[in-house]
């Protein structure tokens, strides 16, 4: 059976290079990089040298660049270090509606800590309002925490407009923003946008899994979040993963190097998929914005059918992809994202993420394109929801 | 996540369909919480003639109306209320623990179906 895999923003493989790369760090390279011998010294060169890929992928310094266990540990890094430094300054902290529970659940734990949190609403198409923002801070705001591109529905935040706004209230405030499903993928120099904080991870972007980082402007006033040993200069104890920092640098590497090649592979196929589902099924909606959009994503609700048995169906045909239905969340909620961006709950219980990544042909398109009008016609013919005559 | 039972009743729902002029009709759940059940009876000398299904929902929700289907056809009304949702659940090799609430419908719509089928008769 073809098996296609479609759920590039859930995680990615690792690159055949990155690989290459990672290898030696787990067989002979076997060094700590805080120990003085040879073997820790050349670990530690590894960890310098992907250190300074990453920085450059994001315009950064590399002394600016933190590695972590991923990309919620550099969530929970910024809300909890910036709130815990700035605690003096004020306890107001502003986020969104559509985050990633990295943040979310972050916040929720800082508002029972005592801060008073504001979850900015989006409009229908995922896009925070500058007015929302504007009229959201308070003397008391520390820090804003926006992501760069949502991970549901593939909608790119006005990131370098937003900052903009908060730094010309008062330029003391921190700007966070999650950008795990950004960096790497669509252009992002962190001078040029002038966040303080961004959050990254290895597994969106072809590298390993558990490895991330947290870019900090110089001079941030934020506090470490996991301490313990001297490592990363005292911004992140623990002992570096060092074959995961070494893929993440490479990662990065090269997708510095393909972006734009990977990005216009992407977006054609997610065209021909999107266009493709509008012409063959009725009753669709395409979820997030039309054109600031990830180039690897596309989220569509199907109306009268639920999310989860699409997603069996599809695995039965051997594509995987995503849904935001309660029935995949463990939850009896549909993705809190859908429905921040106004998608009756019903609709969102119907929804469908398929995301692309670098190994998708249009070959796997057009399967989609076969299987999946079969699957939401069947599921159809058995749901109680649909009127008559449709 | 789901048995194998499951998984074929799932991708071989039996008894899926509409019955026209049905005796009853029950329907439970709600699009909000994302599963609803519909179940139509045919029901001759008390005993199901024939029953079939329409449901909106997750592979649990299908399963456990396929399953509850093979289970009260041909029986009568008052061993078809027997059946609990915890039968179903059973008859299909036990459901995850966050999947109970989905398998909590499928008998419900049995039941609204069957006094449906009875209110029908108080009336005529
Ligand atoms: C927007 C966003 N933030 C944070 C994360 C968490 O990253 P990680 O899986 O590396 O912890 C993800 C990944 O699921 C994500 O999509
Ligand atoms: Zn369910």
């Amino acid at each position: 059976m073809r098996r296609v895999y479609m759920d590039h923003a859930a995680t990615t493989g690792v690159h055949p290079e990155v690989l290459v790369e990672m290898l030696p760090y787990l067989k002979e390279n076997l060094g700590n990089p805080s120990s003085i011998y040879s073997w820790g010294r050349e670990a530690k060169a590894a960890v310098e040298k992907a250190r300074a890929r990453v920085a450059t992928l994001l315009g950064a310094q590399a002394a600016e660049i933190v590695f972590t266990s991923g990309g919620t540990e550099a969530d929970n890094f910024a809300l909890f270090g910036v709130a815990r430094a700035n605690r003096k300054k004020g306890n107001h902290i502003i986020t969104t509606k559509i985050e990633h529970h990295a943040v979310l659940h972050a916040a929720q734990e800082l508002e029972k800590e005592g801060f008073r949190v504001t979850y900015l609403p989006v409009d229908k198409d995922g896009l925070v309002r500058g007015e929302d923002l504007e009229q959201a801070l308070t003397p008391e705001t520390i820090l804003v925490s926006i992501m760069f591109a949502n991970n549901e529905v593939g909608t790119i935040e006005p990131i370098g407009e937003l900052v903009k706004i908060v730094k010309d209230r008062n330029p003391d405030i921190i700007f966070h923003t999650d950008a795990v499903q950004a960096v790497g993928i669509i252009p992002i120099d962190v001078r040029e946008i002038g966040v303080d904080l961004l959050s990254l991870s290895g597994h969106k972007i072809y590298g390993p899994k558990g490895v991330g980082a947290l870019y900090i402007r110089r001079g941030t006033n934020i506090k470490p979040f996991v301490v313990g040993g001297a490592q990363e200069r005292k911004w992140r104890a623990g002992t570096e993963n060092v074959p995961g920092i070494v893929g993440l640098g490479k990662a990065a590497e090269l997708a510095g190097i393909e972006m734009t090649e990977r990005a216009q592979h992407l977006t054609q196929l997610r065209q021909a998929l999107i266009e493709g589902i509008q012409e063959k099924i009725d009753h669709v909606r395409l979820n997030g914005h039309p054109t600031k959009r990830l180039p690897g994503n596309v989220n569509f609700s199907f109306e009268f059918v639920e999310g989860e048995s699409l997603l069996l169906n599809l695995d039965l045909a051997g594509i995987a992809a995503s849904s935001g239905s309660a029935c995949t969340s463990g939850s009896l909620e549909p993705s809190h994202v859908l429905i921040a961006l106004g998608v009756p709950p019903e609709v969102a219980h119907g929804s469908l993420r398929l995301t692309l990544g670098r190994e998708n042909t249009q070959e796997d398109v057009e399967h989609v394109l076969t299987v999946l009008p079969e699957i939401v016609a069947k599921l159809r013919s058995m749901s109680p929801l649909v009127p008559e005559g449709v | 996540m789901y048995s194998e039972k499951v998984m074929d009743h799932f991708a071989h729902p039996r008894n899926v369909g509409e019955i026209p002029d049905a005796d009853g009709v029950g329907q439970v759940g709600n699009p909000t919480c994302g599963d609803i059940m519909r179940i139509y009876l045919r029901v001759k000398d008390d005993r199901i003639e024939d029953i079939k299904f329409k449901t909106f929902g997750c592979g649990a929700a299908i399963a456990t109306s396929s399953m509850l289907t093979e289970l009260v056809k041909g029986k009568t009304l008052d061993e078809a209320l027997a059946v609990s949702n915890r039968t179903v659940a059973e008859a299909l090799g036990g459901l995850p623990p966050v999947k109970m609430h989905c398998s909590n419908l499928a008998a419900d719509a049995l039941h609204a179906a069957i006094m449906d089928y009875r209110g029908k008769q108080v009336s005529k």
